[in-house]
């Protein structure tokens, strides 16, 4: 068997306007559309998803938390309606979809082993949350992988950012450990926005972007930096940066995934294909990828 | 009496799923069925919730689905089982709390989705308190940028809906005391409450509750909150809520029915029930609030609170509106998309309803008395006194601070005085006191000639002998 690797990192917001925007046939409320610009950065980056030869998608996502350690998904499928808390309006989904257990049970036992507190989550009636299925339909429209999903433990909210960060760096190095010794090709997504200080009123109709803009200035410069040296090919200085970072801007990186899936990738020092950035209901969004591959590696924007 | 009473419960799922595993946890089943009879012995006509579990980003959620059925699982404790459920909920109530929410200057929303996932906190509490459906329940989430402000007048908007549907709650608060759960995996006879300290907060507030101190709880909550709550973006907030639904004061018998620790959690479920003789005496080292006045206006960059958030003062404003009148305008808070007006700088409304709506060219005005803004105090003094015998009172003071209270609402909606067109005047005592009030009405109304009718009406809300309403021009 060979090693595996990681051909691809992803950051992959997952706000539900988004899918809304889309309309697939999955989703229930229908729109007129809006958000143009993560929208096409998001179907660039399914295209060149399509293009690369990977059998597993493996996702931490922010929304499903936990408080009593990393919890993976261990059941082999998953099948239900996904239905947004926050914006139930725009976002009732039905989902249809494959976990590998494998790879899952590996990354489990791995971490476990490197200290971490685990669980396999074995509960057939759990429901996957909306920010796996919304990163996942817009990186993969066809649902023809299978994935592994990882909660992101709120250590966050009990201790620091900064030992936050640290655990995520762990995972992540025990992560990488279980993909290389399954012999898998593996895309790692990051599902979640930067800066995520939301508007608390929706227009009247959610896809009017005339309404659409960052939630402050403070939070567009934060965002921006990260973009710079994401461009830059700086990751090790983002990861140093993101305790501060996520204070700053109440991101969404305190479910630690880009430092997960950063410390994973052996913290690149190559720039990161840009593929948009916009706001969503006033949180700013970057769609991003890392690709070890220089000879496919490419400069979007 | 529309609350009847309130119940503190905790969100945990082990005593719905796994009660015999420990014995605190037993212990908080038993006093949640407990709760249960007296639900059922009670005459309520809702169960009300307002469950910390349930976080909401845009404004404040209210479930209006008749019947929401799902099988919920729990995000960490999963592996305890799941919870199917059917709940019956009050729609019409629902649509009410939207309402007095939007009167009282909230954003809020009611939520009819089949398969909206209903918080493991509520699907707790109103399976184990309401098991057949036996009395339709309400649920209202727990905005996560809300502070205290936001807090009681969503508290203060439950009751105003209680009464204007003429319905009997039962109120229940989902939350825990001390949140700090273990990070690890504990068998379940090993739990206990996650420190010392957080032990012994929880003793204190539980003091509190067995005294009938809601509000004095709901006044400390900040500090509850650095004591023994996790770092989040959220406060603790769940007494600011239950006090201002059941009347901010402290005259309640407490009882707490159990205590016990739920994966280092302190779990409690206590009953507070209105009565006229517990401690009393109360200590507010806040403001009350009536009215939300807060930042939730961000996406209305024509809106005046955002000109004034965003260093705009409110003169300049005017200027580039090209108005150049009210010079000092109050300051308003005004939602455009109802074009409902409420200004401080007018008596507080004595119910659920704006100081003045503006529909087309026209604006309305809500009844208008003489009470001062900030005192309450009745120019001239009331007509009876606190035990309702009659007193002697100037019929000439009170019509003219009903004339400058009108002044004051008109020139907050950008209008004046000048722009009044129709006037309906209502007096308690006509025989006494037409002569006095027409003499002050014609002081100011007699240049700008609006239409006017005046009545005589048996009694008004508070003891006052004059109220004004008005119909003016909007600008």
């Amino acid at each position: 068997m060979s090693k595996g690797e990681i051909v691809l990192g992803c950051l992959a917001p997952h706000p539900p306007h988004l899918v809304y925007a889309d309309n697939p046939p999955q989703n229930q409320p229908i729109s007129e559309g809006g958000w143009e610009t993560l929208r096409w950065g998001y179907a660039k980056l399914a295209r060149k998803l399509k293009e690369i030869d990977y059998d597993v998608i493996v996702l931490l996502t922010p929304h499903w938390q936990t408080y009593i350690g990393t919890h993976f998904l261990g059941c082999e499928k998953f099948k239900s309606l996904s239905v947004d808390p926050v914006f139930p309006n725009l976002f009732r989904y039905n989902y249809d979809l494959e976990v590998d257990v494998a790879l899952s049970e590996a990354m489990c036992d791995a971490a476990s082993k490197a200290g971490i507190v685990t669980q396999m989550m074995r509960n057939p009636d759990f429901r996957v949350d909306y920010g796996t299925i919304t990163s996942c339909h817009l990186l993969n429209p066809e649902w023809d992988k299978p994935i592994v999903c990882i909660s992101s433990n709120r250590s966050r909210h009990y201790y620091s950012v900064e030992v936050m960060n640290e655990q995520a760096a762990a995972l992540g190095t025990a992560c990488r450990k279980a993909i290389e010794n399954s012999g898998k090709r593996v895309v790692m997504v990051a599902s979640h926005s930067l800066s995520h200080r939301h508007f608390t009123e929706e227009a009247p109709l959610p896809e009017d972007m005339s309404r659409e803009h960052i939630y402050n200035h403070s939070q567009y410069v934060w965002d921006m930096k990260m973009v710079d040296l994401m461009r830059n090919g700086e990751m090790k200085q983002v990861f140093d940066l993101m305790p501060e970072f996520t204070e700053q801007t109440m991101a969404e990186t305190e479910g630690g995934g880009l430092s997960w899936m950063m410390t994973a990738m052996g913290f690149p020092d190559y720039p990161a294909e840009i593929y948009g950035y916009q706001s969503v209901i006033g949180t700013g969004n970057v769609i991003a990828a890392w690709d070890p591959d220089a000879n496919t590696r490419e400069v979007v924007l | 009496m529309s609350v009847l009473f309130g119940l503190y419960v905790p969100p945990h799922p082990h005593p719905l799923l796994a009660p015999n595993q420990n014995e605190g946890w037993g212990q908080l089943r038993d006093a949640y069925d407990t709760a249960r009879k007296r639900i059922e012995d009670s005459d309520a006509d809702i169960i009300l919730v307002y469950s910390t579990t349930w976080p909401s980003i845009i404004g404040h959620q209210i479930q209006a689905h008749p019947e929401p059925k799902w099988v919920h699982v729990d995000d960490d404790f999963h592996f305890l089982g799941s919870m199917p459920y059917e709940f019956r909920m009050d729609s019409e109530f629902a649509e009410s709390y939207r309402d007095t929410c939007e009167a009282r200057g909230l954003v809020a929303r009611t939520i009819a989705y089949d398969g909206f996932p209903i918080d493991t906190g509520s699907v707790v509490a109103l399976k184990l308190l309401n098991p057949d459906n036996r009395i339709p329940a309400c649920i209202v989430s727990s905005n996560m940028y809300a502070n205290r402000a936001e807090t009681i007048v969503l508290g203060k908007a439950a009751q105003d809906a209680l009464a204007e549907q003429g319905k009997k709650a039962v109120v229940v608060v989902v939350s825990s005391m001390s949140n700090r759960m273990f990070t690890k995996h504990i068998e379940a006879h090993e739990d206990r409450i996650h420190s010392q300290k957080d032990e012994e907060w929880n003793q204190k507030i539980l003091e509190f509750f067995a005294d009938g101190r809601l509000e004095d709880i709901s006044q400390l909550s900040r500090e509850i909150h650095g004591q023994i709550r996790v770092q989040k973006v959220v406060a603790y907030k769940p007494a600011w809520w239950m006090a201002a639904v059941m009347g901010q004061h402290n005259n309640y018998h407490g009882e707490v029915l159990a205590y016990a620790a739920l994966h280092g959690s302190g779990g409690a479920v206590i009953q507070l029930t209105p009565t006229a003789d517990s401690v009393g005496d109360k200590e507010f080292d806040e403001d009350d609030v009536d009215v939300y006045r807060g930042d939730r206006n961000v996406l209305v960059t024509g809106a005046r609170d955002i000109d004034a958030a965003a260093g705009v003062k409110e003169d300049d404003t005017t200027a580039k509106k090209g108005s150049g009148k009210s010079k000092n305008r109050p300051k308003v808070s005004s939602r455009p998309s109802e074009n409902v007006i409420h200004t401080s700088d007018a008596p507080t409304p004595v119910g659920a309803y704006p100081h003045a709506r503006k529909v087309g060219d026209l604006l309305y005005l809500s009844g208008v008395g003489p009470r001062q803004p900030d005192t309450d105090e009745i120019p001239g003094g009331p007509i009876e006194d606190k035990k309702g015998k009659p007193r002697d009172y100037d019929i000439k003071a009170q019509t003219k601070a009903c004339i400058e209270n009108v002044r004051t609402i008109l020139e907050a909606s950008g209008s004046s005085l000048d722009d009044v067109l129709d006037v309906t005047a209502f007096l308690v005592d006509m025989k006494r006191d037409f002569k006095g009030y027409n003499k002050i009405y014609a002081d100011y109304f007699e240049p700008i000639q609006a239409t006017r009718t005046t009545l005589a009406v048996s009694a008004l809300p508070t003891p006052i002998a004059v109220e004004l309403k008005v119909i003016a021009r909007a600008h």
